[in-house]
């Protein structure tokens, strides 16, 4: 049933212009910026050439791309996750799902995964630039798959707080402006913290903070936890909020 | 009227915050019959119906559909249940048969007999033409058929239609009425309206709600009965003394109408329209009308809920 609403969902998006257009200007610009990073590499390439241990392709071109990715994929994820359920709220088809034999749990899984198999398209499409360098030299794969899964994490958690967004209004524009507004503060709370007294813990909840150690390599369970919690948390969030469409008044 | 009891619900209640929409609600529902819900807008229908659908918690009661408790039991009660709501729920970016085939995924028809449901779905609602166009390209009519489609397609023992004639011209309002009665023989259907003669046409049994309570539930005939009033219209030409007419044997009171009409009343069961005919032609009165007035649904609200209204008038 989960998979039946997901495929469904997946389907609808290619449906619309939208789906294209984001996947032609995401690959366009980060493109973009994958040249500038090569162009870069082999301006630097005679000096690490000297180096005793020089940091190799992967560091400097992959790591920031991917960076970079995860910058343009915070403007977009809003974009693809606002209509989910405003867009069947607005124009009253929620009641085609809320009346067939489903709960409440299975209709916000179907959703969630069928945004999530979308964004994954996407990064596939992403992950086949660092691939193209293979055809001139070699990568190392672990941090590169370190890195597309900090990616990987990070889009769950994006695609979470934007369906939730999206349960809470009938207006597609609001929810893409409430999603974009939440996860960038998540992306900035560690700077707004420093000097503060709970800096700490914002630190913690940041969640650059769980992202850029995947990025240089470094797989850390406790990283791991914290994007399925936060992913887990707005989901939980999102059953709630659709369970209130029934109980409240 | 034997069939087996699909819709039970028992002292239902729905507020919305302070307002309450639907009071202490019960009724029943047998396989084989046609229950129309009727009522003037804002009555409580349509949360009666979402109600009954599992898209809204009642705040008080219970409902059984097909003998599963909504609330602790939905799938298999759900299973049960088509559901039509007022606006078709489709996705207009969808074409119709594309449309049917998720809805029958959603509804756990098994994989090998989909086709076949959405087939016959299609020719119950005549829509074979139109199975490879946009929903959204198609008219209200054929929206609203589509809509039906969906209800139909896992052939549940319950239908719920939400107003099914909203939006649709004389003929298609035909058509689907047809397509109910024909649903009513197999099927439990309840149906919500504020058209009077909707019901007359297509239910065997009627309730009427009026501010969230169930002010009449009775069969159509007692329905008929009870809009049969006592009183005649008579337009004469040349008419005679009000005494004379009022010797005629039944009539209580004679009334005169603004346009020169008379309006007859008289005793239930002692219809003096054949003694009317005859003494008129006798003494040549220039008979030109006469007939029976019917109830209107605002005359029948106002005699049901009459009770209220004088307590609620301000003195």
């Amino acid at each position: 049933m989960i998979v039946t609403i997901a495929l469904h969902e997946l389907r609808r998006m290619f449906l619309s212009p939208l789906a294209w257009t984001i996947l032609a200007v995401v690959q366009l610009i980060l493109a973009f910026l994958f040249l500038g990073h090569i162009e870069y590499f082999q301006q630097v390439q005679s000096q690490l050439l000297g180096m005793d241990n020089p940091p190799g392709l992967t560091e400097i071109v992959v790591a920031p791309l991917l960076g970079n990715a995860a910058i343009v994929l915070l403007l977009v994820v809003p974009l693809v996750s606002m209509r989910l359920v405003s867009e069947e709220r607005r124009n009253k088809t929620l009641s085609l799902l809320f009346s067939a034999p489903i709960s409440m749990t299975e209709i916000v899984l179907g959703k969630y995964l069928g945004l999530v198999a979308f964004l994954y398209i996407l990064l596939a499409l992403i992950a086949l630039m660092p691939l193209a360098l293979l055809l001139g030299g070699s990568l190392d794969f672990g941090m590169l798959a370190a890195g597309l899964l900090g990616l990987m994490l990070l889009l769950a958690g994006f695609a979470a707080v934007g369906l939730f967004m999206s349960t809470l209004t009938q207006h597609q524009t609001v929810a893409a402006v409430a999603t974009f507004g939440m996860l960038l503060l998540f992306w900035i709370l560690d700077w707004a913290g420093e000097g503060l007294a709970g800096a700490g813990v914002l630190g913690q909840l940041s969640l650059l903070n769980h992202y850029e150690p995947f990025l240089k390599g470094v797989f850390d369970t406790a990283d791991l936890a914290y994007h399925l919690l936060f992913a887990a948390t707005f989901l939980t969030f999102a059953v709630r909020r659709l369970d209130m469409d029934r109980l409240g008044g | 009227m034997s069939g087996e009891i699909l819709v039970q619900v028992d002292g239902v209640s729905r507020r919305y915050g302070d307002i309450e929409a639907v009071k202490h609600v019960s009724f029943s529902l047998r396989q084989g019959e046609v229950l129309g819900f009727l009522g003037p807008n804002g009555a409580g229908k349509t949360t009666c119906m979402q109600m009954l659908t599992g898209n809204l918690a009642p705040s008080e009661g219970c409902i059984a559909i097909a003998g599963h408790d909504l609330l602790d039991d939905p799938k298999p009660a759900k299973r049960a249940i088509g559901y039509l709501p007022e606006q078709p729920p489709v996705y207009r970016d969808l074409t119709v048969d594309e449309y049917l085939r998720y809805c029958a995924a959603l509804r756990v028809i098994p994989r090998a007999r989909r086709a076949a449901a959405c087939e016959a779905a299609k020719q119950k609602c005549t829509l074979t033409d139109v199975g490879r166009r946009l929903i959204g390209n198609l008219s209200k009519g054929y929206q609203q058929r589509v809509g039906l489609a969906q209800a139909i397609l896992h052939l549940p023992p319950v239908i719920v239609l939400d107003e099914p004639t909203a939006g649709l011209d004389p003929i298609q309002i035909r058509e689907m009425r047809g397509l109910i009665r024909a649903l009513g023989r197999d099927h439990g259907v309840i149906l919500s309206t504020h058209i009077l003669p909707e019901v007359q046409a297509s239910c065997d049994r009627v309730q009427i709600i009026h501010n969230g309570e169930l002010v009449l539930s009775d069969d159509i005939a007692g329905l008929s009965r009870r809009m049969q009033s006592s009183v005649l219209l008579l337009g004469l030409r040349r008419p005679p003394a009000l005494a004379a007419l009022q010797a005629i044997a039944g009539v209580t009171a004679i009334e005169a109408a603004d346009d020169g009409r008379l309006r007859v009343f008289y005793e239930a069961g002692n219809d003096p329209s054949e003694a009317l005919t005859r003494q008129a032609h006798v003494h040549d009165w220039g008979l030109y009308e006469l007939s029976p007035q019917h109830a209107t649904l605002e005359d029948l609200f106002v005699k049901l809920t009459a009770a209220d209204a004088a307590t609620a008038a301000p003195p």
